[in-house]
């Protein structure tokens, strides 16, 4: 889906800038580029999870580097998104153990009951179902991410639970 | 119950805190490396512990240590891979988030050893509320005077930090990892020079697994030949396995190396048999890039003997019929499992991970993912196999990293022990059109017509 035309309001706020220049603190005078894939983190999260290339041309000039050395980075990683997704994004693990724990039958289940199909936000773009690679949480499957934090041992009825969370503002994305 | 050097705290209540850490004897290798040892010294007894990198490759962690260039009179740099992705393997997560005071005393004595004055703990994107755990741990040993200038007035400094990634499994390979702590794509990078001569920012650099790192502070608080004193053979010490699949009790295990692979399956200690009563089908017992195992060849090898928990053991018979003890990732697979869809799953885990660099790796994985699934949907040919089987072994060897062999194995393996069911899913199309064929009926019952069909 074509989404460049999408204006994304760019709000580096003095407690982003500031968290930034900690990052960039972590290392040595001149390698501030080591401090890009924290960055973009930080500036994806304050920006309804998603870095326009206005944003990312905004990252290069604070991290005194050329656009495309975050292009590059940003179309790499599959943490950084290049188009606004559903706010509340289920990343389903759909790696072998997380298979043998019927997360496939979960996934369904999940859009069927949102109405979508995997890779689609929502008409009110409030959620939307993904399945991803191994996310490093095997004995507890299914599972997937929700923000920053693991949802694990699914079952259809903690998936009811979890978008009736969503849906009455419950549950937090990121710690910050 | 065997013996515990890593989780024997886990449990204690508060643990996660400086304040409890400490009271439990928390921090005591830094106190004696610093104030009673030489760096070469720490350097010694990890070489004499006979500890083995516990990323996947088991390579000795002391002679890589080693190995670290201290001619050039360049900083130094240890570098934490928490980079946490080989599917099965959840270990360093565990360590992490439950008692993350463990790892950063590991890494100041073992940046102490190495001469290092600046050290970095690179974990997975996804971890992100573990970054923030080790993040405020940092902060309170920091505030306690274990970082910092002149920590313990012994003179030596040390500046620790967290780096978090950006979803890429290929950046828990040590070159692509240090690649993306300089903030680039996580391109492998071709060896020599080996990061121990031009890692980080062209300085000499180890970079050691998360348990690896946290064993050091047991082996400086007691010594290397007790350590060496643990486990079987050349396969020293404990080992963290994280468990899953059709077991009953998943989970994090620390075993002891040696221990037989029928009691790990089945005493109530650790997985605890079946999770079902179905029968056992195949077992990973390293993470996805090792190969699986047959029932027949799980708990006794190939001569017979049996089969342990160690490096030695698992490999033995080579591929033909053995594995490897990789990560640790013990993947147990029960009878409803198809063999030729777990396949087809790792081979899109690998093509999805690929860094596109090399040839061999970009294209092949792909290839191994579009024919995997045609066989698995009923849309194979028998010419596929011997296709899928030239694929892997061109990919096999001929790349920058091991992502090209950690794709070409699982397959390799598959067609070696399971042949007929790849032939089933072949010529019994219809037979396999449900993605739960083997649910309801599972391959053991239809085995035979696979036999009796004329080619």
């Amino acid at each position: 889906m074509e989404r460049s035309h999408i204006k994304q309001e760019i709000n580096m706020t003095e407690s982003l800038m500031n968290r930034i220049n900690e990052l960039i603190s972590h290392y040595p005078e001149g390698k501030q580029k080591s401090a890009l894939l924290p960055v973009l983190h930080e500036v994806q999260d304050a920006h309804d999870n998603w870095l326009s290339i206005e944003l990312q041309n905004k990252v290069a000039e604070i991290l005194n580097i050329l656009p495309i050395e975050v292009y590059e980075v940003v179309t790499f990683y599959t943490m950084f998104n290049q188009r606004p997704i559903g706010k509340y994004m289920f990343e389903f693990c759909q790696t072998s153990p997380c298979c043998q724990n019927g997360v496939e039958d979960l996934m369904d289940y999940t859009c069927s009951k949102l109405g979508v199909k995997v890779g689609e936000p929502t008409a009110d773009g409030q959620f939307e179902v993904r399945g991803v690679e191994c996310l490093g949480a095997c004995g507890y499957a299914p599972m997937m991410q929700l923000g920053d934090f693991y949802q694990e041992h699914l079952t259809k009825e903690k998936i009811d639970q979890l978008i009736a969370d969503c849906n009455d503002g419950k549950i937090t994305l990121h710690d910050k | 119950m065997g013996r515990k050097i890593l989780l024997d705290k886990i449990n204690v209540p508060g643990i996660k805190t400086y304040e409890v850490y400490r009271r439990e004897g928390g921090y005591a290798s830094v106190e004696k490396a610093l104030k009673k040892m030489t760096p070469d010294e720490v350097v010694e007894e990890v070489k004499t512990s006979g500890l083995r990198g516990r990323g996947g490759a088991g390579f000795p962690a002391g002679m890589k240590w080693s190995f670290i260039d201290k001619k050039s009179g360049n900083p130094r740099h240890l570098v934490c891979n928490a980079d946490e992705s080989e599917p099965g393997t959840f270990k360093d997560r565990y360590l992490m988030e439950y008692i993350p005071h463990l790892l950063i005393e590991g890494m100041i004595t073992s940046s102490y050893a190495l001469g290092a004055n600046l050290s970095y703990i690179y974990i997975r994107g996804e971890y992100m509320w573990v970054y923030k755990i080790l993040e405020k741990a940092i902060a309170e040993a920091k505030a306690a005077g274990w970082l910092g200038k002149n920590i313990l007035g012994s003179g030596y400094d040390l500046d620790l930090y967290v780096q978090i990634g950006g979803g890429a499994y290929i950046c828990g390979e040590e070159t692509a990892l240090i690649e993306s702590l300089e903030g680039n794509r996580g391109n492998p990078r071709l060896k020599p020079p080996f990061p121990a001569v031009k890692g980080l920012w062209q300085n000499p650099t180890v970079v050691n697994n998360v348990e690896t790192i946290s064993t050091v502070p047991w082996i400086i608080n007691n010594s290397g030949a007790d350590y060496a004193g643990i486990g079987i053979g050349r396969s020293t010490g404990t080992k963290l396995i994280s468990a899953s699949g059709n077991i009953k009790n998943q989970g994090v295990y620390e075993i002891e190396l040696g221990l037989s692979v029928y009691e790990f399956m089945n005493s109530d200690e650790y997985c605890g048999g079946m999770q079902t009563d179905r029968p056992l089908k195949a077992l990973v017992p390293g993470g996805s890039s090792v190969p699986i195992l047959p029932a027949n060849l799980i708990y006794k090898t190939a001569a017979g003997e049996d089969r342990l928990m160690s490096y030695e053991s698992l490999s033995d018979g080579g591929f033909a019929t053995g594995s490897m003890l990789g990560s640790g990732g013990f993947i147990v697979y029960d009878d409803r499992a198809c063999i030729v869809r777990n396949t087809w799953n790792f081979a899109r885990f690998y093509h999805h991970e690929s860094c596109g660099q090399c040839t061999p790796c970009r294209e092949g994985t792909g290839w191994l993912e579009k024919v995997l699934w045609r066989i698995e949907n009923g849309q194979g040919r028998e010419e596929d196999i011997e296709l899928l089987w030239s694929i892997q072994s061109k990919i096999e060897g001929n790349t920058i990293c091991p992502l090209g062999d950690a794709a070409s194995w699982p397959v390799a393996a598959a067609i070696r022990h399971f042949k007929d069911e790849f032939e089933y899913h072949i010529r019994f199309p219809e037979k396999v059109k449900n993605r739960d064929h083997f649910v309801a009926e599972p391959f053991e019952k239809v085995k035979h017509l696979v036999s009796k069909q004329e080619i």
